[in-house]
């Protein structure tokens, strides 16, 4: 790869960063691993054989009658009855986990929340649904709305950073106002309010916390606009005739990105702070979405259940570190007054 | 027994593992004696700074140090920081290059030179503000009675020079070091600060270690000369015996390498380039919550000039004088009043776009090599920026050609291509500079302080290319410096600029042989210190 000696450098001070570095790997193993939650976790066999045909259920809904059974709705691979069906004229392959996030366990035997057993990994909550999967997606969910939230926001952010430090004077001077006086609204009530007039879903919850979240750059990305227009390097652009967007975007933006790279990491765990904030609160994910907040609540509601609490707690605190810990290596990349130890 | 013996001294830094460690000083050995001024002579990154903070046991933390340092018998490297604590300020004291940065903005002048006394001795407080009013009338600050309680920014650029010498002497130390402590002051107040060391020299008999690039004061004021070169010390002597045989081919090469020679014959044709009539650059000062106008500042005020073809306008005068700001005016880089007329056309009222066809014509080089290129693009990035502006048509194969052609021209090699800025020294990436602005072939350039921040080697390098390629393309130049040395070696015309206005023009021979305004009389014994 063909990496600037700067650009090299950051890699080596990240990579020397051995806590950050092993956070790293661990983090998007998790995540790979969760992004394929449907085949870790589910109630359907990930694929499976009748009359010497092969059949996959995860991807595909087949009727109980294409395994003989009596009526025209979805297979229940979990009924004692279909699956006998199926094993009689072929097999099935399960997924580790044989539960998916809604699939309650009707056979738990006591009264739900139940404790871990060989069957229910980590136990189930107080409607019987396995902890275990619904983990998987709950964490699957943050992450893709940590991302996602960290996505737009710097976009929008740097965007209009980057606006008003360039051309400054009353554009900046109006922009920063309005801001001011944004970033002073009640944010966590204007999210309850907002979240009991519409049903939130995952994008509607993406739109409104945006609107509070974008502004965490701007400053930043401004200040170094303002900055850099005044290099001289930009003067000799705009004394070469190079018009003025794009001494924007090759001569100034690049530089004020430095600087905005080191707060992204912090930004993500803010978003997934965010989320399960509102989940936790019960104005987030529509009901049964598996979440890793609505964990924490029954948690909290069943103090009688402790893997609840604790499978919740940990796995929070464990993203969450993880997501910091990365952040702390990419800020001391970004450093120039770090120092690599011999 | 000499005052302060350094022995076979080393500096190392480490670097990431495939880069071998970095031996910024690399044994260095001299001596300096009772009452003596010893230059300290080299490039920017000969180690002559790291030598020096090595001997008040200052030098940065990732450094290893090696070798040895005696002073009065007592061994400096390695000693305990309680002993080098009572050393520093009392015996060996030391004036650093920026005394806007050296001086604390927080406290006032007369708390900072107390401290000094107040950490070394047992004096009371009335005693130490007697000696504080002792110490400033040394170092003859103006009016310094009424100042005791002034801040650091209430004071000029030579007057904090002159505090941070007050605090420096204050304990009447045996060894001063002197890291160019006149080269962020105007030329007109090194001259003074300079005279001052030297008086106080004599007065209180204390050894100078002194630091510059600066070969003119070294001849004017220093005993001895030590010339370092890439962290080694090549050569060490009496200054007049150095200066006038030198031993090493790098002091060799540094004493040829003053700016000298004269301006490009003259032709004989009087086709205007650029003209300004009546050209005003006036700040305005806002007061009030409505920005009611109660003033301007007059950066350039009513100034007429005309540059003809294949000519050279020098500029000088000191910081603030407005020299740059004429400059950018010119090439409509900032908003004047005036009539500007570029080869017949008036300018001045032309918007951006209609003024782009211009930029090519009129270009700007900068002072610091270091900002004046984007670390993020490489040479060809830089360099065909401005051909992808003004000839879109060419296709790649062309740009690419005329990129090597112009690479070649400034001294370069094609093969540079592809690197980034950064990896280039100084006098390099000024070459790269003036490749940008020279690959379009502009008729007009405006150098500001081109050479100024670079190596005293470098500088004649690029005065040499600079008048190659105004002989072969008949440019014209406006060539701005405070340093009358590099003006007297390209300008064939000179106006002096003071505050916004112009107080003396004239043919470069005349201005040199006949100043008559005093701010150039002045201007001219600092630049040559009395040596012609």
């Amino acid at each position: 790869m063909n990496l600037s000696p700067l650009s090299r450098r950051r890699l080596n001070l990240f990579k020397s960063n051995r806590r950050g570095f092993w956070s790293l790997w661990i983090f998007l193993a998790l995540f790979l691993v969760s992004l394929f939650a449907e085949l870790i976790a589910n109630d359907k066999p990930i694929i499976l054989k009748y009359n010497d045909e092969y059949y996959f259920p995860v991807f595909k809904a087949y009727s109980e009658k294409t395994f003989g059974g009596d009526f025209e709705t979805q297979a229940s691979y979990r009924d004692p009855f279909i699956a006998g069906l199926i094993n009689d004229k072929g097999w099935m392959i399960w997924p580790p986990i044989r539960f998916s996030y809604t699939t309650i366990n009707y056979d738990l035997g006591r009264p739900a929340p139940s404790p871990p057993t060989a069957v229910n990994w980590l136990g189930t909550d107080d409607q019987g649904r396995d902890v275990a999967a619904r983990l998987i997606y709950g964490f699957r969910i943050s992450v893709l709305f940590g991302l996602a939230l960290t996505f737009f926001s710097s976009i929008i952010g740097i965007a209009a950073g980057a606006i008003q430090g360039y051309l400054g004077g009353w554009v900046d001077l109006v922009a920063q106002r309005l801001i001011e006086i944004w970033g002073g609204l009640p944010e966590l009530f204007l999210l309850i309010i907002l979240a009991s007039i519409v049903t939130p879903n995952f994008w509607w919850l993406l739109g409104i916390l945006l609107l509070f979240t974008w502004m965490s750059l701007t400053h930043l990305v401004r200040a170094e606009f303002l900055r850099a227009r005044n290099f001289d390097y930009v003067k000799a652009a705009r004394a070469l005739g190079v018009a003025e967007w794009r001494i924007m975007l090759r001569h100034v933006l690049p530089n004020a990105l430095v600087s905005s790279m080191t707060m992204v990491p912090f930004l993500m765990s803010g978003a997934v702070t965010a989320l399960t904030t509102l989940d936790f609160l019960g104005f987030g994910l529509p009901p049964g979405s598996a979440s890793l907040g609505e964990l924490l609540l029954q948690g909290k509601s069943n103090p009688q259940a402790p893997w609840l609490g604790f499978t919740g707690f940990i796995v929070i605190a464990g993203l969450l570190v993880l997501i910091i810990f990365i952040s702390e290596a990419v800020r001391d990349a970004f450093d120039p007054r770090k120092v690599l130890k011999a | 027994m000499s005052l302060l013996e350094v022995k076979d001294l080393r500096l190392t830094f480490e670097q990431p593992a495939p880069l071998p460690s970095f031996l910024a000083v690399q044994g260095a050995s001299f001596t300096l004696e009772k009452g003596e001024m010893l230059a300290l002579v080299g490039e920017s990154g000969s180690g002559k700074s790291l030598t020096a903070l090595a001997c008040l046991g200052l030098q940065p933390e990732a450094a290893r140090i090696s070798g040895n340092i005696n002073f009065a018998g007592e061994e400096l490297v390695d000693a305990p920081q309680a002993r080098l604590k009572a050393i520093r300020g009392k015996r060996i004291a030391m004036i650093f290059q920026e005394p806007m940065t050296a001086l604390n903005p927080l406290h006032t002048i007369s708390r900072q030179i107390e401290e000094m006394i107040q950490l070394h001795t047992q004096l009371t407080s009335q005693q130490r503000l007697a000696r504080v009013l002792e110490l400033l009338g040394q170092v003859g600050l103006a009016h310094f009675k009424d100042r005791l309680d002034a801040f650091p920014h209430e004071l000029s650029g030579g007057e904090r020079q002159r505090v941070m010498i007050a605090m420096a002497i204050a304990n009447n130390p045996d060894i001063l070091i002197a890291d160019e402590p006149t080269t962020a002051v105007d030329v007109t107040v090194q001259l003074k600060i300079l005279e001052l060391l030297k008086a106080l020299q004599a007065k209180l008999g204390m050894a100078i270690l002194f630091i510059t690039h600066d070969l003119t004061i070294v001849r004017r004021l220093a005993d001895r000369v030590a010339v370092m070169s890439q962290g080694k010390l090549v050569e060490i002597g009496k200054v007049a015996d150095v200066f006038a045989a030198p031993a090493h081919p790098y002091t060799q090469h540094l004493l040829v390498s003053e700016p000298k020679g004269i301006p490009l014959p003259l032709k004989n044709n009087n086709n205007t380039v650029i003209s300004a009539q009546d050209l005003r650059v006036w700040f305005p000062i806002k007061k009030g919550f409505f920005g009611r106008v109660v003033g301007h500042i007059k950066a350039v005020n009513q100034l007429s000039i005309t540059i003809p073809e294949s000519y050279t306008l020098g500029v000088v005068g000191e910081s603030g004088s407005g020299k740059t700001t004429l400059g950018f005016a010119l090439l409509r880089l900032i908003k004047s009043q005036g009539r500007i007329t570029f080869q017949g056309t008036d300018i001045s009222s032309l918007k951006t776009n209609e003024l782009r066809a211009f930029r090519q014509q009129m270009q700007p080089v900068f002072q610091d090599p270091f900002g004046s290129l984007n670390p993020r693009m490489t040479v060809r990035q830089i360099i065909g920026e401005g051909l992808e502006v003004h000839f879109p048509q060419l296709s790649e194969n062309d740009r690419e050609s005329r990129i090597d052609e112009i690479l070649l021209e400034v001294g370069l090699s094609p093969d540079i291509k592809s690197r980034f800025a950064h990896e280039f020294s100084g006098g390099q990436r000024q070459r790269i500079s003036i490749a940008r602005a020279m690959v379009l072939h502009p008729k007009f350039v405006v150098l500001d302080e081109p050479t100024s921040a670079l190596d005293l080697s470098v500088q004649a390098q690029i005065l040499d290319l600079l008048k190659k390629l105004q002989e072969k393309w008949g440019l014209s130049y406006m060539f701005i410096s405070h340093d009358l040395r590099v003006v007297r070696a390209i300008a064939h015309h000179i106006i002096v600029m003071y505050r916004g206005d112009i107080v003396e023009q004239g043919p470069a021979e005349t201005i040199f042989a006949n100043p008559q305004h005093d701010y150039t009389k002045a201007l001219i014994k600092a630049a040559f210190m009395g040596d012609k």
